[in-house]
């Protein structure tokens, strides 16, 4: 049962402000391979920290992380290692803007799992087909939409086979019209098998998707469960209070 | 070689038509003009001469360029806050031992860029002439190269680290999540970017560095200002050659403005 969990976090803390403000104040959970997790919860609760400890884009300052069964928080752990097996997306795409579709997604594996150019724009155009565009291979990120970017973060981290995808409100810079063309693809991704940690105010994807949502408020989680416990049936005060300000 | 001399012969032929305007100090305003030119351009080939030097300015200028771009985006890198705050806590022995030799190098940075920056050029160049070439023979050149260039290493520092703080911290994070560690995602991320925003600052700095090798006269290197000072003590005309000399800069300048100014309509329209 124990291989079946691929993070497991205990006890993570973030401070930032030299101890001053307390983001994340004592989080513990476990991910299984393979779950969708959705991560719900206030403006300023701590739910993007969290999401950046995980692949140390934040240093924690308390707690532990294991990542399929190394601890990374321990300062000697390969942290570059580490992050190729985590993808990650933005809420801003960071797409690499000087280079064209094609080498922002090839320019990694490359240089990382010392793919030939062949083998890595083969990958990087089956993974372009699959969310229809292919033809824009060639093209640079400003000469596209909103929404065809965010498909692009995607399958740019894709192309480095990791173990998990994270999302940082993923669709929260977009025009409304376009957040269905990438909550589509993020469906498809969970469909296949990805271990997914999301967070997002698309209260819709979370109860369609999610195999588990967290709600966190004040860096801690206050409550989790299925979609249908969670948004059916909450416990908390601070739950109900939320859900019914965004629902 | 026919058509050489003829044409030297016809210069000659109006220098000789002016002589006894010249003797009789009578000379019109276009033959004082011709008089100048001749003397100080066309007789006995010294326009040669400025050719030698400005090739000289450019080989200088070109190398202290070099260096410049080389040593400045080190610096650069080595101002920057992270590398300031690196920490390496529990990493083990070796890894802390750089740290600290990086935040050593950092600081020194600092200190070489105000150095650099807060002292004329001409006594850099007059200090590392005497005082650390002094007993050794060495190329004007390559000292021309070595003081200009580290000095504009300087101003270049502070250009390049303007615009590696101008690419969004967000590129940073993509990089360094898809595993690519700080090193490659300087290189292949946050450099190129920073070189678009930063090109036309360091353009300006690229002109200054021409301009200023002519301080190099000071120590006896023959480039486009001494070769002017050098044909006036024989022609004793009283500026003529500074202008030539000057006329020279000027086209090179404007031709390298004209170069950087199309790359950046090219950089533009790919707009990336
Ligand atoms: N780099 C930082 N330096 C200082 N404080 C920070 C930093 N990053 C986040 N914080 C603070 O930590 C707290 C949690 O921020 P976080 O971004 O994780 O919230 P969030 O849940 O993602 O909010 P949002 O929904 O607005 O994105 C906030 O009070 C925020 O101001
Ligand atoms: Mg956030």
């Amino acid at each position: 049962m124990t291989t079946d969990i691929i993070i497991s976090v205990r006890g993570l803390e973030k401070h930032f402000d030299e101890g001053k403000l307390k983001a994340l104040q004592g989080i513990d959970c476990d991910i299984k391979r393979g779950e969708v997790v959705v991560v719900i919860g206030p403006s300023g609760s701590g739910k993007s920290t969290f999401l950046r400890c995980l692949n140390l884009l934040e240093q924690p300052s308390a707690g532990t992380i294991t990542v399929d069964g190394a601890d990374i928080t321990d300062p000697r752990t390969n942290i570059n290692k580490h992050r190729e097996k985590m993808g990650m997306v933005f809420q801003h795409f960071n797409l690499f803007p000087h280079m064209t579709i094609l080498k922002n997604m090839t320019l990694a594996p490359m240089k990382l799992l010392k793919k030939s150019k062949a083998d890595a724009e083969a990958k990087a155009m089956a993974l372009l087909q699959r969310v229809g565009l292919a033809d824009r291979a060639n093209a640079y990120p400003s000469q596209l939409s909103g929404g065809q970017k965010q498909r692009i973060a995607i399958v740019r981290a894709l192309c480095m086979e990791p173990q998990v995808m994270l999302f940082d409100e993923p669709t929260s810079a977009l025009d409304p019209e376009m957040v269905g063309e990438v909550l589509d693809v993020m469906k498809q991704l969970a469909e296949d098998g990805m271990t997914m940690v999301v967070v997002t105010h698309e209260m819709g994807f979370a109860r369609e998707v999610a195999d588990r949502v967290l709600f966190v408020d004040e860096g801690r989680i206050i409550e989790e469960g299925t979609p249908a416990q969670i948004f059916e049936n909450p416990q908390q005060p601070r739950t109900q209070d939320f859900l019914r300000k965004v629902l | 070689m026919n058509a050489a001399v003829e044409s030297i012969s016809f210069f000659e032929q109006l220098w000789l038509n002016i002589q006894p305007a010249v003797q009789a100090n009578t000379l019109t305003f276009w033959e004082y003009l011709y008089k100048e030119i001749y003397l100080n351009v066309i007789q006995g080939n010294r326009w040669l001469q400025y050719l030698k030097g400005l090739g000289i300015t450019l080989e200088v200028s070109f190398f202290a360029i070099l260096v410049g771009l080389a040593l400045g985006t080190i610096l650069a890198i080595l101002r920057l806050p992270q590398v300031q705050n690196i920490n390496c806590k529990g990493k083990g022995f070796w890894a802390n031992l750089g740290a600290v030799c990086v935040k050593a190098l950092s600081k020194f940075a600092g200190l070489y860029i105000n150095i650099m920056r807060g002292t004329p050029l001409l006594l850099q160049v007059l200090i590392i002439n005497f005082g650390i070439f002094g007993s050794i023979r060495m190329d004007k050149v390559i000292i021309g190269v070595i003081a200009c260039g580290l000095n504009s290493a300087a101003y270049v520092a502070e250009i390049v680290r303007g615009g590696i703080m101008s690419v969004e911290k967000g590129q940073t994070e993509a990089g360094r999540s898809l595993g690519l560690s700080s090193l490659r995602t300087m290189i292949y991320i946050i450099l190129p970017q920073a070189a678009k925003s930063a090109l036309p600052s360091m353009c300006n700095e690229f002109i200054s560095l021409i301009k200023e090798t002519s301080i190099l006269s000071y120590i006896a290197l023959t480039e486009l200002t001494k070769a002017g000072d050098y044909i006036r003590s024989r022609t004793f005309s009283a500026f003529t050659p500074y202008i030539v000399s000057g006329l020279l800069y000027l086209i090179v300048v404007l031709t390298l403005t004209w170069l950087i100014g199309k790359l950046e309509r090219r950089l533009r329209n790919s707009d990336h």
